[in-house]
């Protein structure tokens, strides 16, 4: 299948050049980036050539230069089915590829309850919301909230309560937390737990239409969630408890995500919204655990993690129980008042009292995780999907859904390094309004702010995960039901959209699942 | 052995742009046709041939495994328990020389999931011991057990599974939910209907499973009727999925055709990508180095039999023989022909016996593992801690499938298939731009 794209790929190329190529008998090989010191004349040069590139666009008669590969050279060419997430960087040498696939193994692995036989596979919980890393970001994509009578596995509620005291202040002041956790049951709740161990509790979602009326196409049908927590085995939540909901979002292009420059994203910043737009952006700060230091959040819905692999560290912690060098509490996420489960037996291994999850192997998931590749884009020379592209433009969109940005040189992984990206995010965050606050502030972000989600790839999710469900809470059912829910400083943007024409709004999609 | 995952393509990055360049600009330049010459041409031709062959005994085997089940759940005596198992194991012979069809063929790589799907959350099909799946006492897919219910409720939905049917485990419990260890199908699915969990970890034995789990007269464990007809229809549709894959390699195949009459040089990166990948991402890496780390009996294989090391050894055979262009069917006659080895070695002797030795070095490690398999000490055992020696000969074959990936490189060079990423041609295009 690779060699179908390819196929495509190399005959819209002009015949001039392929044939100047292969007449030269010129191999060309993957320039791989040159890191490391570079004068301040290269640097200049570097910003000039970056500040051009990521200019927005203003012809819409014809796709942009390289528009199509969203990820730069790390895109990936695949067939649409389950598996478009699931590619390593395009770029990635074979080597590597090694890396990639055991990574994997590891991504997917089913961890298991401890004691057993197994030290390197055990550590499970003893409290948790899913098994493995995949049984949330399924097939490496976007999790869904449980339907009607199913147990929650890909959304998960954290649970935070305000500061109580100056302690609590201080700490969250200093960045070195980003929200106070609930005293009993901590900062999530987890619907799952080993024998012999009680959960905390189960998620019910009870849903309510809200209508809104669109210009000439009759009225759209919005579902608002509200969040009870049954089934407490812990006792009583705290009275001033706050319920954040959230799902798992898609793996691809994290790796990118990361190394885009601090500068750049700090540039969009507009808090006092000087240029009057309506939006205004801003950047959270979270606490760096490797570096013991403030830094940029940028993975979360709320952009509460500064690095993949903090983030992975978080997961595997609250999410699976499963202690890593980095966060290394082989009792996860039991809070001091959950004796039992803090006592309960944990999978370190007594003999190198390393972590359940040792270095090497953490390691590996991480570099499978920065490595999942974004899928190039189809169709994007279609008039209507360009007309979309107008539109999504034209209604300032693109105010958050910033198109590009170009990733340093010095990125971690050198898959990553200095390529034009298409994440149609600025990675700040934004008020969306009521509708979708979810009232719990996380470091910087208060309770009606979240980050611009990336939304490249946004057009596969059926393809990869056989739903269409969007938003921190997968509450809205397609991509105009998220669209509708914008608010705050996306209102302007949202009421342009409602105001459309039928076709227009369907330009406008088309150019979403051209994504 | 819980989860799944059928690796997605782990492509071998090597591209023929220059062939593909005389695609596109045929007209201009007709000097470049030479190159598809006849010896390549035979080459694919022949590589048909033999995956032919080897889905036609895939099928046979099959065939057998479906009659010995036939067999056993007529008359569950622990003899015919036997007949069915050793009827899987030589089921497993012919498929895992077909495995490295898989990453140069799509066609093969979207289907082969319903056949060898691996490792799998057994607790969707039967019982399990009372340790497995407590972790959740309310996650009903772990403990779905389609045996024992006539009605099961996953992902919100419930499913009526009174009927077992081949729809209803290929079509609606295979992977259900997106969930890949929901595996319902396919050789793995029938080998744990046949051993049963191995309970052992590290330590020696497989599954143990008894006949008297199919015995409607005198059932052990409980809904024996259920149990046998799981069997019956899952050994079926095994039957029927790779009567589809071997119509498409038959003469006049889709598969075969597609390669027959494509472009010569991504036929033969079909092939040296299969043999790539298969060796180094998905078994060097994948299925050996992981669980080797983990020290992990769930990471094994073929785990409820203990055929791992069969699997392995067959994985490695399929490699070498779409290389010289030989293969030893059931029977025992030899299918031979043109292999890739043909033309490597036309373009460098060198090339082609470094890699003929580091293909043989392989299969003797691998034989390695067979042997020790087979003098009791089993894949799940090597892999444990704390046995460095068991642990250095399935490094070794590691080892010895990786240096064979670095000649295979070689070859690409030689067959001057490879070294274009096309990812650079945009930039290339316009030197003023700015990204590669």
């Amino acid at each position: 299948m690779t060699f179908v794209r390819l196929q495509e790929v190399v005959q819209n190329l002009s015949c001039k050049f392929i044939s100047r190529l292969v007449l030269a008998g010129v191999m060309v090989v993957v320039t791989s980036t040159v890191t490391g010191t570079e004068s301040e004349n290269d640097v200049q040069k570097d910003r000039e050539r970056v500040a051009a590139v990521v200019q927005h666009a203003t012809d819409f008669s014809k796709p942009e230069a390289y528009e199509r590969r969203s990820g730069g050279v790390a895109t990936v060419f695949t067939s649409i089915n389950a598996d478009a997430f699931s590619s390593p960087s395009g770029n990635m040498s074979f080597e590597k590829q090694f890396d990639f696939a055991v990574g994997n193994g590891i991504f997917r692995k089913i961890w298991v309850s401890s004691p057993s036989s197994t030290q390197s596979s055990d550590g499970l919980g003893p409290l948790f919301n899913s098994r493995s890393c995949q049984s949330c970001h399924i097939k490496d994509g976007r999790g869904h909230p449980p339907a009607a009578g199913e147990r929650a596995e890909s959304l998960l509620i954290r649970l935070s309560i305000p500061p109580q005291n100056e302690e609590d202040q201080a700490a969250i002041q200093t960045r070195r937390t980003s929200s106070v956790p609930d005293p009993v049951y901590g900062g999530q709740l987890q619907n799952f737990s080993v024998q012999g161990i009680l959960a905390e509790g189960r998620v019910n979602i009870t849903y309510a239409e809200i209508e809104v009326e669109l210009s000439d196409a009759g009225i759209a049908s919005l579902r608002h969630p509200t969040y009870e927590i049954t089934n407490l085995h812990y006792g009583a939540l705290h009275p001033e408890v706050m319920l954040s909901p959230r799902v798992a979002p898609p793996m691809i292009g994290v790796g990118l995500l990361e190394a885009v420059p601090e500068v750049d994203i700090l540039a969009l910043e507009d808090p006092d919204d000087s240029n009057g737009d309506g939006i205004s952006g801003r950047a959270n700060w979270v606490w760096d655990v490797k570096q013991q230091t403030v830094a940029l959040g940028r993975f979360g819905w709320k952009a509460g993690q500064p690095s993949v692999a903090q983030q992975s560290a978080n997961a595997f912690l609250s999410d699976i129980g499963i202690s890593s060098p980095m966060l290394p509490k082989p009792y996860g996420e039991c809070t001091e008042v959950q004796m039992k489960c803090r006592n309960a037996p944990h999978g370190i291994d007594t003999a190198t009292n390393s972590s359940e999850v040792e270095q090497q192997l953490f390691d590996l998931v991480v570099f499978y995780s920065r490595n999942l590749g974004v899928p190039a884009r189809r169709d994007l020379d279609d008039p209507k999907v360009l007309e979309g592209k107008r539109l999504f433009y034209e209604a300032n969109c693109t105010g958050c859904h910033n198109p590009k940005f170009v990733t340093r040189r010095d990125s971690v992984g050198e898959e990553q390094s200095f390529q034009l990206i298409w994440p149609y995010t600025d990675m700040l965050l934004h008020d969306m309004g009521d509708g979708l606050a979810d009232n719990s502030p996380e470091g910087v972000a208060n309770g009606r702010e979240w980050r611009t989600a990336p939304l490249w790839g946004i057009g596969l999710t059926e393809a990869v995960n056989k739903h269409t469900q969007f938003l921190h809470d997968g509450r809205a059912r397609n991509l105009l039901e998220a669209i509708l829910w914008h608010g705050g400083e996306a209102e302007a943007s949202k009421q342009v959209v409602v105001d459309m024409t039928s076709n227009e709004r369907e330009a406008l999609l088309a150019f979403l699942n051209s994504l | 052995m819980k989860s799944v995952k059928r690796t997605p393509s782990f492509k071998f990055a090597v591209v023929g742009l220059g062939t593909l360049a005389m695609m596109a600009c045929a007209s201009t330049d007709s000097s470049m046709k030479s190159s598809a010459s006849m010896a390549e041409k035979d080459v694919l031709k022949h590589y048909t041939v033999l995956a032919h062959a080897m889905y036609q005994d895939s099928l046979t085997t099959a065939i057998s495994l479906e009659k010995a089940v036939i067999q056993f759940i007529g008359n569950p005596t622990e003899d015919n328990l036997s007949a069915a198992k050793s009827a899987w194991l030589d089921a497993r012979v012919p498929y895992q020389q077909t495995e490295v069809y898989r990453f140069g063929n799509a066609v093969v790589d979207d289907w082969e999931g319903k056949v060898n799907a691996w490792p799998l959350d057994e607790g969707l099909i039967d019982y399990v011991s009372g340790e497995y799946g407590s972790e959740s006492e309310e996650n009903p897919v772990y403990v779905a057990n389609i045996v024992a219910n006539t009605s099961v409720s996953i992902s919100g939905e419930t499913i009526d599974t009174e009927k077992i049917t081949k729809e209803l485990i290929a079509d609606t419990l295979h992977e259900i939910g997106g969930v890949e260890a929901n595996v319902a199908t396919g050789y793995h699915a029938i080998e744990f209907l046949l051993w049963g969990q191995d309970l052992n970890g590290t330590g020696p034995g497989a599954g143990m499973r008894m006949a008297s789990d199919f015995d409607t007269a005198n059932c052990t464990n409980g809904n024996c009727n259920r149990r046998a007809k799981y069997l019956k229809v899952a050994s079926e549709l095994l039957v029927d999925d790779l009567k589809w894959i071997v119509a498409q390699w038959a003469p006049g195949g889709d598969a075969s055709e597609a390669l027959i009459n494509g472009d010569v040089k991504e036929g033969l990166t079909a092939i040296v990508t299969g043999m790539g990948s298969l060796s180094y991402g998905e078994l060097a890496g994948e299925r050996m180095q992981l669980g080797l780390l983990l020290h992990d009996p769930e990471e094994e294989h073929d785990c409820f039999s203990d055929n791992t090391h069969n699997s392995h050894y067959y994985d490695a055979m399929g490699i070498r023989n779409v290389y010289v262009g030989e293969y030893k069917r059931i029977d025992g006659s030899i299918v031979s022909g043109p292999g890739l080895s043909s033309l490597v070695a036309a373009s460098s002797a060198d090339v082609d016996a470094e890699l003929m030795s580091r293909l043989d070095e392989t299969m003797d490690a691998m034989g390695v593992l067979v042997k020790s398999a087979e003098g009791g000490e089993s894949y799940d055992q090597m892999i444990g801690d704390n046995n460095d020696s068991g642990n250095a000969k399935v490094q070794a074959a590691i080892d010895a499938l990786t240096a064979q990936t670095a000649v295979i490189e070689k070859a690409v060079d030689v067959l001057q298939l490879a070294a274009i990423e096309f990812e650079g041609s945009d930039s290339l295009d316009d030197p003023e731009a700015v990204f590669e």
